[in-house]
């Protein structure tokens, strides 16, 4: 949602970024103030999940130009970890898996992190286990999954809610959802994108990445972007994301073009 | 492989000191006389000097294995020296009287024996070079009927349970190492469990190699006689030095009818440096017999160290139902070669054995495993389970898997999983975006990853060796 005098969280300045020397972002501009929700949209290979990775850290990309500050401060001063610990999240698109090692354990040891970096008070063991499983009980997951490995044999519908339960967890100031709703049926859907509803405040924003519509008929957007080759190309409100579905994505590159051209 | 990862493996070792004690070394070389001389300094009856020279001259016409996956130059078995003791100024008769340098190293090691004894419950004889300096809790152990103290002692106190068992597990001529170790041999614990006694606590040896180029040739031996058990837990350390070391163990278990016999070993000697130079060389031969009905023999083993471990705890399934696991963790870096793993013989009715093993492998390191599932025409009813995986950290590594499944018996069954995962960038990017830093993930990556071993281990141990694997692969992921 929209909110007068809402603080800048993201301000994204003509960025780019190469991986093995190919350059996937060619000169990125946004602005994110707390509250909002912005939806990227576009075509594979647009550069969509390089932006988000990009803005987490990933080491197999190599920031070329730009600038991007969060809160205020220069994001990529920061490792991958301490943006983590800041407040910026990423739900995976592909979340990995990470065999014998125990989803309370891994998740109890992000929490406590994420808690001592905010000068506030970890958990224990026990402790945890009550308030994890509260937060379980908003994306309907069953405590099973807290014994079982990271994500190990986990459905990519359970994977998803695993993601979401961390955002609950870690409630951060930036939630980047990388392609969430993919890989999900209509009653997941609508399990994981009520939690990120119920997560949404004044004091955070959500940028939603995604291929389809459909997700936003769950999650309302602020901001729908629609990238193509590396840039943001055009941005409108939600009701674009409806044009967007109904006549595909090559009209938004045509007007450009022609708009360049005139 | 990235930069945070190497750093996390290249920690420096850090046992690496040497303590200044009087060494009485023995000339280098290897001979009849060096065998004898041995025998005499350490006092021993003329049946002993004999097994020892039949050792050696089996030893004479055999050769070194080949057929391990490793490399190294070849060893001049003459410029060992095969005898060093720590000169005592008298015989000891209380933890007192012990060379306060001696026990400032073993504090350095993380094992103050007061302590340790006292807090942990756990008796501990320690192996100082080759002979033992302290044993503690002896006269509790001695209430209950155990005998627990160093083989010399044992040679001298109890020849008769000696002369009945040494090398009936692993023969004089069992294999080169074994030979060499039965013929030179210095000193090494026994154990001894009478009928119906179950054994009230740990027991623990810590061994420490200490005069460079002294080749250590320890002889372990421990009886569990009918319906005794005991846990049994063996913790190595050594210091530095640039040439390389050979240690050469026999390890003897013979578990009678319904014993248990555990058998836990975190090893953690030199490793060598990051470029390969220096280390230990592990040639070890492990061996238990179960060979009472119902009896049970599991080895459990964390190796972390040694430039090459050659290496097979291996189990003899003679009695009916007997029971033989191996739980294994070996971990390599930089230049280190493990080839390591185990055999598991059923003979007898309905036997059963497990075998689970992980390897982890980073640098340039090489991991091997190497096991023998052989059942006996005998052996109706045997079960075995193996598992190995293998983890590969960074890209220079090697990891393989020797499964050798002999069987003869048809209403045998015999199962064998394998898995290769390696750490990768993802995700310790994952562990990194929920704020858990690169240590800290791969930390907790290798510890899922040999949760199957560490849960076998008694609890101190697998404290110990969690720790252990964590500093010994920071650095190596990234």
């Amino acid at each position: 949602m929209i909110y007068q005098d809402s603080k800048t969280l993201l301000d994204v300045q003509g960025l780019r970024a190469t991986v093995n020397g190919i350059e996937i972002l060619k000169g990125i501009d946004l602005t994110i103030r707390s509250g909002e929700v912005h939806a990227i949209m576009g075509t594979n290979g647009s550069g969509k999940s390089t932006f988000a990775k990009v803005l987490a850290g990933h080491n197999a990309y190599q920031v070329t130009g730009g600038s991007v500050t969060f809160e205020g401060n220069n994001l990529f001063d920061l490792e991958p970890e301490e943006r983590a610990r800041a407040g910026v999240f990423l739900a995976f698109q592909y979340p990995i898996e990470i065999p014998g090692v125990a989803n309370s354990h891994f998740l109890r040891l992000a929490y406590n992190t994420v808690q001592a970096q905010r000068g506030r008070e970890e958990l224990d063991p026990l402790e945890f286990e009550d308030f994890v499983r509260e937060k379980m009980k908003l994306l309907e997951m069953n405590p099973d999954f807290l014994d079982r490995g990271v994500n190990e044999g986990f459905s990519g519908g359970e994977k998803k809610r695993n993601e979401i339960l961390q955002m609950a967890l870690l409630e951060p100031r930036l939630a980047i959802l990388d392609e969430t709703d993919s890989g999900l049926d209509i009653d997941a859907l609508r399990i994981v994108t009520s939690g990120v509803n119920h997560l949404a405040s004044k004091d955070n924003a959500i940028v939603l990445v995604t291929h389809y519509q459909r997700l936003l008929n769950y999650i309302v957007p602020d901001y729908v972007h629609v990238m193509e080759s590396g840039r943001i190309i055009k941005t409108g409100g939600k009701e674009l994301a409806l044009d967007l579905e109904m006549r595909g994505y090559d009209w938004v590159g045509a007007e450009r073009r022609a708009a360049a051209g005139a | 492989m990235s930069a945070v990862l190497q750093n996390l493996v290249n920690q420096p070792y850090k046992h690496g000191f040497v303590t200044k004690i009087e060494s009485d070394v023995a000339p280098r070389g290897l001979s009849e006389d060096t065998i004898r001389l041995i025998s005499a300094k350490k006092n021993e009856p003329a049946w002993l000097l004999e097994f020892r020279l039949k050792a050696y001259q089996q030893w004479l016409k055999m050769e070194e294995p080949k057929w391990p996956n490793v490399k190294y130059p070849q060893i001049d078995f003459q410029a060992i020296s095969y005898y060093s003791a720590p000169k005592p100024k008298q015989k000891l008769s209380s933890m007192d009287e012990v060379d306060p340098e001696l026990l400032r190293t073993f504090e350095k090691l993380g094992v103050p024996m007061h302590e340790r004894a006292a807090l942990a419950g756990v008796a501990v004889d320690v192996i100082f070079d080759s002979v033992s300096v302290a044993t503690t809790y002896k006269q509790k152990l001695a209430e209950v009927g155990i005998t627990f103290c160093s083989i010399s002692e044992a040679v001298q106190m109890h020849p008769d349970l000696v002369k009945q068992y040494l090398g009936t597990v692993v023969p004089v001529g069992d294999n080169y190492y074994a030979a060499l170790n039965s013929a030179v041999f210095t000193d090494g614990t026994f154990c001894f469990l009478p009928k119906g006694v179950k054994c009230p606590m740990d027991l623990s040896t810590y061994f420490r190699i200490n005069t460079e180029e002294s080749g250590q040739f320890e002889r372990t031996l421990i009886i569990a006689e009918e319906g005794a058990t005991v846990s049994y837990l063996e913790g190595c350390t050594a210091p530095k030095f640039d040439t390389n070391q050979l240690h050469a163990a026999v390890v003897e278990l013979v578990a009678l009818d319904n014993a248990d016999i555990k058998y836990s070993t975190v090893q953690n000697w030199y490793a060598g440096d990051e470029n390969g130079l220096g280390g230990i060389y592990n040639f070890v031969t492990k061996r238990g017999l179960a060979k009472g009905v119902n009896s049970r023999i599991s080895w459990t083993q964390v190796e972390t160290g040694s430039a090459i471990t050659w290496k097979y705890p291996s189990c003899v399934l003679q009695g009916d139902n007997s029971v033989g696991e191996f739980y294994s963790v070996a971990v390599t870096n930089h230049y280190q070669q493990a080839d390591t793993g185990t055999k598991m013989v059923h003979i007898g009715k309905n036997t059963r054995s497990t075998i689970v093993s992980k390897g982890i492998s980073a640098g340039h390191s090489n991991n091997s495993y190497r096991g023998l599932v052989k059942i006996a025409p005998t052996a109706a009813g045997a079960r075995n389970y193996s598992q190995c995986d293998s983890m590969l950290i960074g890209d220079q590594c090697a990891a393989n898997t020797f499964p050798y499944i002999q069987v003869r018996n048809h209403s045998a069954k015999v199962e064998h999983e394998a898995s290769t995962s390696k750490i990768g960038e993802d995700q310790l990017f994952y562990f990194a975006q929920r704020g858990i830093g690169n240590e800290e993930a791969v930390s907790m990556i290798i510890n899922g990853f040999c949760k199957d071993v560490f849960q076998q281990l008694p609890m101190e141990f697998a404290v110990e060796a969690t720790k252990l694997l964590g500093f010994k692969l920071e650095g190596s992921v990234g």
